[in-house]
């Protein structure tokens, strides 16, 4: 027979241990993030001036500038987003709305998860022989932007089945019955109600986008540029190889320049990332 | 009520993608920092795009020389990537870059693609580097290393496995080596000179693309050893301990001046920069390699490698011609 007493103190002990235990893994990643990014700021934080934003990189860290990689990144990830997000979107509606269920479907839906975890690398081969050689399209932003295209719309594809997923069948029903065809449904009720899902996927799928290296340095990105990108056919190059390239530098003034750069590349991901919430707070709040 | 707030949103949705794109516009043709005034102003403008890829032991000369470049000639787009010296060449040969940077001439085998590709092109000699053999700063027993130890420790078949196998007066501690990754030119170099073959070397070492993991690795291991280009051993003197080399004529450090006399033999070693004769032609093009084999090599010592001698650059502009 358990004595009550000992049974409760068990139940509050294994309670309180359970609590505690999730509250050292939350404050451990935050921990990590705290301790980066004060070190990151306590040695980037001298370099970043007005000049750092206006300048091209220098062989003087007090001199060197992020202009042409920023306009790099900003060119790419735009680039990026235009021909991505809507060839995902649609596909994923496809794949959701249109396409019979059957074996051949299901042999895409694995294909598009599959994808969705190859190593970026692998992309960055394929960019570099078919667009950039096979196509001819040179070492340009577009080759690197269908590249990257090509990396994250698995990843937007995936999470834009999953919001349309789980509109509730009613929704759609509704529509039906009102006589709204197939398209008018998926215009003025999937897209709509899935919207929020979809940017999420959007999201995370862009800040990807804007942190990749490797992929690029394959497709021909380069570490240093004389003139800023003016179309989408010029030679570039992206933050996070301007990062890499000021790390590989011989003086230590280098590596602190490399810490203020990582301070602008996340603080650019978090502005991003901030911008999408709020839409899509806002979205979810007035269809609900 | 739902398309209203369906358009209010789609309108958010653009306006932010035509800010973002409007932002990037107008940037774009903005001239960046002011041009700094130069007294020999440049007599017709020059324009035109200049591919570059290799080595990366080369690109701070490159970069340091386009960077003052674009002073004078805002409208030339030169664009430098960094592949390695043979991911250079890989590049070159096919005809997809104007110029190679290299830290070791061409091989025989890569001249072959050029030739079959029809790329004919001119080879430039641009500065010297000093290979630099390092040990931990703490390290108090090595001054020097004579070829024959260099080739004992790193040849493919080396037997050395402490300081003690090296010179018999030493601790019998274990002996960790640290080099360039086998894609760099400053690896083929070092093998080639030291174990005689180029990329013939033992394999239990710590391998890196970027030499400054080389440094901190050597930093931070006291009974560490290995070496690299001379300008990482310029920024670091203080936190890493230089090797005098002795190649027969006593031991010798590498200095800004033994590197340029030849005094600091075999271990100094050039870089070259390869030019195709198609881009040469034109005016952009030879207008850069003029300025860097002129006004560049200024720039060379500042960047921490040596400049050569006036007569090498002399012959390297009368190819020009």
């Amino acid at each position: 027979m358990k004595n009550p007493i000992s049974y409760n103190k068990r139940r509050e002990f294994s309670n309180k241990l359970a609590h505690f235990l999730f509250a050292t893994a939350a404050f451990v990643s935050i921990f990590v993030l705290v301790i980066l990014l004060s070190d990151l700021i306590a040695r980037g934080s001298r370099f970043i001036n007005w000049e750092f934003f206006m300048n091209f990189p220098s062989r003087f860290a007090s001199k060197s500038g992020i202009l042409p990689a920023m306009l790099g990144s900003l060119w790419l990830v735009v680039l990026t987003a235009l021909i991505s997000i809507p060839l995902s979107i649609s596909a994923a509606v496809y794949l959701e709305e249109y396409a019979m269920e059957n074996r051949f479907t299901r042999f895409i839906k694995i294909n598009i998860s599959n994808l969705a975890g190859v190593p970026s690398i692998v992309y960055g081969i394929l960019g570099l022989s078919f667009f950039v050689r096979t196509l001819g399209l040179g070492r340009s932003i577009l080759s690197g932007a269908l590249t990257m295209s090509l990396l994250i719309m698995p990843i937007m594809i995936v999470a834009t089945q999953e919001a349309i997923r789980m509109i509730p069948a009613s929704l759609r029903e509704g529509s039906y019955a009102l006589g709204a065809s197939k398209w008018k449904t998926v215009k003025g009720i999937v897209l709509p109600s899935a919207l929020p899902g979809i940017l999420t996927g959007v999201i995370l799928a862009i800040s990807r986008a804007l942190g990749e290296s490797a992929p690029l340095l394959l497709v021909g990105a380069f570490s240093f540029v004389s003139t800023l990108p003016k179309g989408i056919m010029d030679s570039f190059i992206v933050m996070p190889i301007q990062i890499y390239t000021w790390m590989s530098k011989p003086s230590a003034d280098f590596r602190d320049l490399t810490a203020a750069a990582i301070m602008i590349l996340m603080a650019l991901l978090l502005t991003l990332n901030m911008t999408a919430i709020i839409i899509r707070n806002k979205f979810q709040q007035t269809y609900e | 009520m739902k398309s209203t707030l369906r358009k209010k949103w789609m309108t958010t949705f653009i306006l932010l993608l035509v800010a973002l794109l409007t932002l990037s516009a107008c940037n774009t043709p903005a001239p960046a920092p002011a041009p700094t005034p130069t007294p020999t102003p440049a007599p017709a403008k020059l324009t035109g795009d200049i591919i570059i890829d290799g080595s990366s032991t080369v690109f701070p000369i490159t970069e340091a020389v386009a960077e003052e470049f674009r002073k004078v000639n805002p409208d030339v787009n030169i664009s430098i990537g960094v592949s390695g010296t043979g991911g250079g060449f890989k590049k070159f040969t096919i005809g997809e870059t104007d110029i190679s940077n290299a830290s070791r001439p061409i091989k025989e085998s890569e001249a072959a693609i050029a030739k079959e590709n029809k790329i004919d092109y001119v080879e430039f000699q641009i500065a010297f580097d000093g290979l630099s053999v390092m040990v931990n700063k703490s390290n108090d027993f090595v001054e020097s290393l004579t070829m024959d130890e260099l080739k004992a420790i790193w040849s493919p078949d080396s037997t050395v496995k402490t300081w003690r196998d090296v010179r018999a007066e030493w601790p019998n501690e274990p002996i960790k080596l640290y080099a360039p990754g086998t894609d760099s030119g400053t690896f083929d170099y070092f093998t080639e000179v030291v174990n005689g073959k180029s990329g013939a070397v033992r394999t239990d070492f710590t391998p890196s693309e970027d030499d400054n993991v080389l440094v901190q690795g050597i930093a931070g291991d006291k009974y560490s050893l290995g070496f690299f280009g001379f300008a990482y051993y310029v920024e670091n003197k203080d936190i890493l301990k230089i090797v005098k080399i002795d190649a027969g004529k006593g031991p010798v450090e590498p200095t800004f001046e033994t590197i340029k006399d030849g005094t600091y033999a075999p271990l100094s070693r050039p870089v070259f920069m390869y030019v195709t004769e198609k881009a040469l032609v034109k005016d952009h093009v030879n207008a850069f390699v003029t300025y860097f084999l002129t006004e560049g090599t200024d720039l060379i010592k500042e960047v921490g490698y040596v400049q050569l001698e006036e007569s090498l650059y002399a012959e390297g502009l009368a190819k020009l011609k």
